[in-house]
């Protein structure tokens, strides 16, 4: 058998690559959606391969994570932090800055706003109103000096941003993992005590007493910040001078130098910004769910970030939408196995999401011999 | 022309691109031993056919016969396969690698054992018996250009092509390299190989071909007539579809105060060797400077010096301001506009719209700018104002620039320069690459400015271009100002020896 140019294969058609002049409006949406498609059935064969029903465990999956309002507020609840490291690594990677130290930033940022009330920075019994908007300034900042180190280290250095952050996650999860076993430490166990009330983030259960429908629901404050951080992280972008820039640098380096744009400046904002969210992700798990600093208080959310950013193609409103099919995907995957299979099943997506991107740069044909 | 065989016959090629037909019914044959030059404008088309020749499109309709024999290929594997070899505009090289290393490359054979020595013999004999002088254990990225194209046309004949088509192989030649091209041209040509030589300047195709194959927007308008006889205003009349003016109306210039001062600039270029030696250059408002050289000595860096995209040592005023060792930004807001020499890899955003590459100098400044923010109304309302203005052929102003052939991303870049009202224009192999329609405006575009006060600096390897359009030009050689003289009246003879550097041929007269 030889191999190369005088290769005759036995197959009558050949699969050919052509490049795309123009990409048709609607394919990166339908090629998205067709890839989580082919993950689902890929993982559908897994679930099969170890003894399961793959129609009943995505039914399973729909159903418990938005069957009732009840889930679908626990579904919008895993979504939250998601959205907010979603944006993270969606603005980083706009500019090609692979930052993918979200789940780094997300504990800093985690801390800082723990600091606000275990160091404690305010005094005990004050109110939420004063309490919860430095917790989220301290969350933002604390976050954002965390993205900022790899950033300057870039923009002044030329150090891979890549290697730092990644380096800098290990940094971050240690530092939090020092303070719950030593100063925050509850009673020699690794979480701090619970924090007051007062610096719980509202949710909608809280609302209970004037509309009874809001019972239980454990929605909070941070699903709008989110949601408001989307919509801003969008606006800039498209809409001031500063967006223009990133796109411009993100598109052609080399064509923003030209244009007078000031990259290294450029790095270390976008980095600033980029940990400041991933930071805000840390501070509402902390103050709407946890309610205490605690040890492993991210099951990743930080790289899921990255996931979500590709899935959503780093536009910040798909982010919204990208993040809450993974909150359920999490909420609802623990029903089927704490771990293993749902985060094999993000992979699988993930994976599949970045193959399909070349459905978008070629168009495959099959062509006979 | 006794030898009649055919070696590629291509009947009623359809190739259809969303919004336009590349290829409408083309019929294109190639004899064996012949050069046979396919000429047209950029967009034409002609790319377009041979791709499909190699093996990389595939054509919606018509059919493809090699030595007599139809062929249907699926890639570019294929058609070497059949003795088809495409050299392509841009190299395929491994600068890193040396010229055996690359010639082998992807080929099954050394399979495991890469006896370097024994191939680099055949490679060397091959070489000689084809008359390419290129050292097979060099690395590629010690080679000039003109010894890298050997290197693709080795390549090709290694892997026993004996057809070779070749896109704009001049595009990227000095004018000695491209004599030595067209000499290793017809010595293939006599041994039997043939040759599609792909083209839109006119003086090289009546040099080399022997037939000329002309498309216009992707129809055949002259098909196969012999290059014998044939005049430049017939071949061009046959690629624009009407009259090209030959010669550019200029009037004498009014030159002004001094815009643009260089004095004592040294600069160093990506290697870390002397790219500039102590410039001195003056333009004024009002006039253009052509500065002249063979590729390679230093233009390219002066014109970046200026821009301040590359750092240097020494004095660069302009209008009384130091822009030296400056970034960029220091520049733009001086008035210095810049038409890049890499008009892709520089001059635009390729992904981005045709509304944002527009808005690239502007966009930190009122109107469009408004604080932090921007008006996206103004910016579309302006840039669909200079598509139409500047004639960008473009579906929309939300088209991706890649998407634009090479003369309406010129003119673009043309269009967002000039809007900026610069008071010096550096203007870097501004016509390299395009078609004589787009080169006409380019020149009007740059004249008019010329008569409007601004100062121009203009850098280019073609002496013709500058002679036609400067009022002086500076000669630059191996980083130094060789001379400058005026243009009207200059001796085509005496610049060419001060661009080669022969001594006692000029004065340094800033």
């Amino acid at each position: 058998m030889t191999i190369g140019t005088s290769r005759r294969p036995a197959l009558p058609f050949a699969i050919t690559a052509e490049r795309r002049l123009e990409t048709p409006r609607l394919l990166p949406l339908t090629t998205t959606l067709g890839a989580v498609g082919v993950a689902l059935v890929i993982s559908g064969f897994l679930i099969l391969l170890i003894g399961g029903d793959p129609i009943a465990s995505f039914g399973h999956i729909i159903v418990s994570a938005f069957g009732s309002v009840g889930v679908l507020s626990d579904t919008l609840v895993k979504a939250t932090p998601l959205i907010f490291t979603g944006l993270a690594c969606a603005l980083a990677f706009r500019m090609r800055l692979w930052n993918i130290g979200a789940e780094g930033q997300f504990y800093l940022g985690a801390w800082g706003a723990s600091l606000i009330v275990l160091a404690p920075v305010v005094p005990p019994g004050t109110p939420g109103i004063v309490t919860i908007p430095l917790m989220v300034l301290a969350g933002l900042v604390a976050g954002a000096v965390w993205g900022f180190i790899a950033g300057w280290l870039r923009a002044r250095f030329n150090v891979n941003e890549i290697i730092t952050t990644l380096m800098l996650n290990y940094i971050a999860i240690l530092w939090v993992r020092f303070w719950v076993f030593g100063p925050w430490s509850e009673g020699g166990f690794q979480l701090s005590r619970q924090f007051p009330k007062e610096a719980w983030l509202p949710r909608l259960t809280d609302l209970s007493s004037v509309l009874t429908v809001f019972s239980g629901l454990t929605v909070h404050l941070g699903l709008a910040f989110g949601i408001v951080a989307a919509i801003l992280v969008w606006f800039v972008l498209k809409r001031t001078r500063k967006g223009y820039e990133i796109r411009l640098i993100g598109d052609n380096p080399q064509a923003a130098n030209y244009a007078g744009v000031n990259i290294r400046r450029n790095i270390m904002l976008v980095m600033l910004a980029s940990g400041g969210l991933a930071g805000l992700a840390g501070m509402a798990e902390v103050g709407g769910v946890v309610h205490r600093m605690q040890d492993a208080i991210s099951p990743g959310y930080g790289f899921t970030g990255v996931i979500i950013a590709y899935l959503a193609k780093f536009n910040p409103l798909y982010v919204v939408f990208a993040a809450i099919a993974f909150g359920a995907l999490i909420l609802a995957g623990r029903e089927i196995q704490p771990a293993g299979i749902p985060s094999m099943i993000q992979g699988v997506i993930l994976f599949c999401v970045i193959a399909s991107d070349v459905l978008l740069r070629y168009k495959i044909r099959l062509v006979r011999r | 022309m006794t030898e009649t065989t055919l070696a590629v016959e291509m009947r009623g090629i359809v190739k259809r691109f969303p919004g336009l037909v590349a290829n409408d019914h083309v019929d294109f044959d190639l004899r064996q031993g012949e050069v046979h030059a396919l000429l047209g404008e950029n967009g034409a088309g002609k790319s377009t056919l041979m791709n499909i020749l190699a093996g990389l499109y595939h054509a919606d309709e018509g059919e493809i016969l090699v030595d007599g024999a139809p062929v249907r290929f699926v890639s570019p594997r294929d058609a070497i396969a059949a003795g088809l070899g495409m050299i392509h505009q841009h190299f395929t090289l491994v600068p890193s690698l040396t010229v055996t290393e690359n010639i082998l490359l992807g080929l099954d054979e050394p399979r495991f054992r890469l006896d370097l020595a024994r191939y680099e013999d055949a490679i060397r004999k091959l070489a000689e018996e084809v008359g390419l002088r290129v050292d097979p254990s060099a690395k590629v990225w010690q080679l000039s250009v003109g010894e890298q194209q050997r290197v693709e046309i080795l390549k090709m004949l290694y892997r026993g092509a004996r057809i070779l088509i070749m896109d704009e192989p001049t595009a990227v030649l000095a004018p000695q390299e491209t004599e030595e091209l067209f000499r290793t041209l017809r010595g293939m040509t006599s041994r039997g190989e043939s040759i599609v030589f792909i083209s839109h300047k006119l003086d090289e195709v009546l040099a080399i071909a022997d037939r000329i194959t002309v498309l216009r927007r992707g129809k055949v308008t002259a098909s196969g007539t012999p290059a014998a006889g044939k005049t430049k205003p017939d071949l061009a009349r046959l690629m624009v579809g009407r009259e090209v003016l030959e010669s550019i109306e200029k009037v004498p210039s009014v030159p002004g105060a001094v815009v643009l001062e260089l004095d004592g600039v040294s600069a160093v270029n990506d290697k870390g060797l002397a790219a500039l030696r102590d410039v001195a250059l003056q333009v004024r408002s009002g006039e253009i400077v052509g500065l002249a050289g063979v590729a390679g000595n230093g233009q390219s860096e002066l014109a970046q010096v200026v821009t301040g995209l590359r750092p240097c040592h020494g004095r660069i005023h302009v209008q009384g301001r130091d822009v030296a060792n400056r970034p960029a930004i220091v520049a733009i807001e001086s008035g210095v506009a810049h038409v890049p020499e890499d008009r892709n890899g520089t001059g635009s955003a390729p992904n981005l719209s045709v509304a944002d590459n527009m808005i690239m100098k502007s966009y930190r400044l009122p109107p469009i700018a408004n604080g932090w923010f921007l008006n996206v109304v103004i910016a579309r309302q302006r840039a669909e104002e200079l598509k139409a203005e500047y004639e960008v052929a473009a579906p929309t102003i939300d088209t991706q620039a890649r998407l634009l052939s090479g003369g309406n991303l010129q003119r673009l870049i043309f269009a967002r320069e000039i809007t900026s009202e610069p008071k010096l224009i550096v203007a870097v192999q501004p016509t390299r690459g395009l078609d004589v329609g787009a080169i006409e405006t380019v020149h009007r575009l740059l004249l008019a400015q010329r008569a409007a006060g601004t100062a121009i600096l203009l850098v280019s390897e073609d002496l013709d271009e500058i002679l036609a359009l400067a009022d002086r030009v500076a000669v630059i050689y191996e980083g130094r100002i060789a001379g400058v003289v005026d243009a009207e009246g200059a001796d085509v003879h005496e610049l060419g020896l001060m661009m080669t550097g022969t001594p006692g041929h000029g004065s340094a007269v800033a």
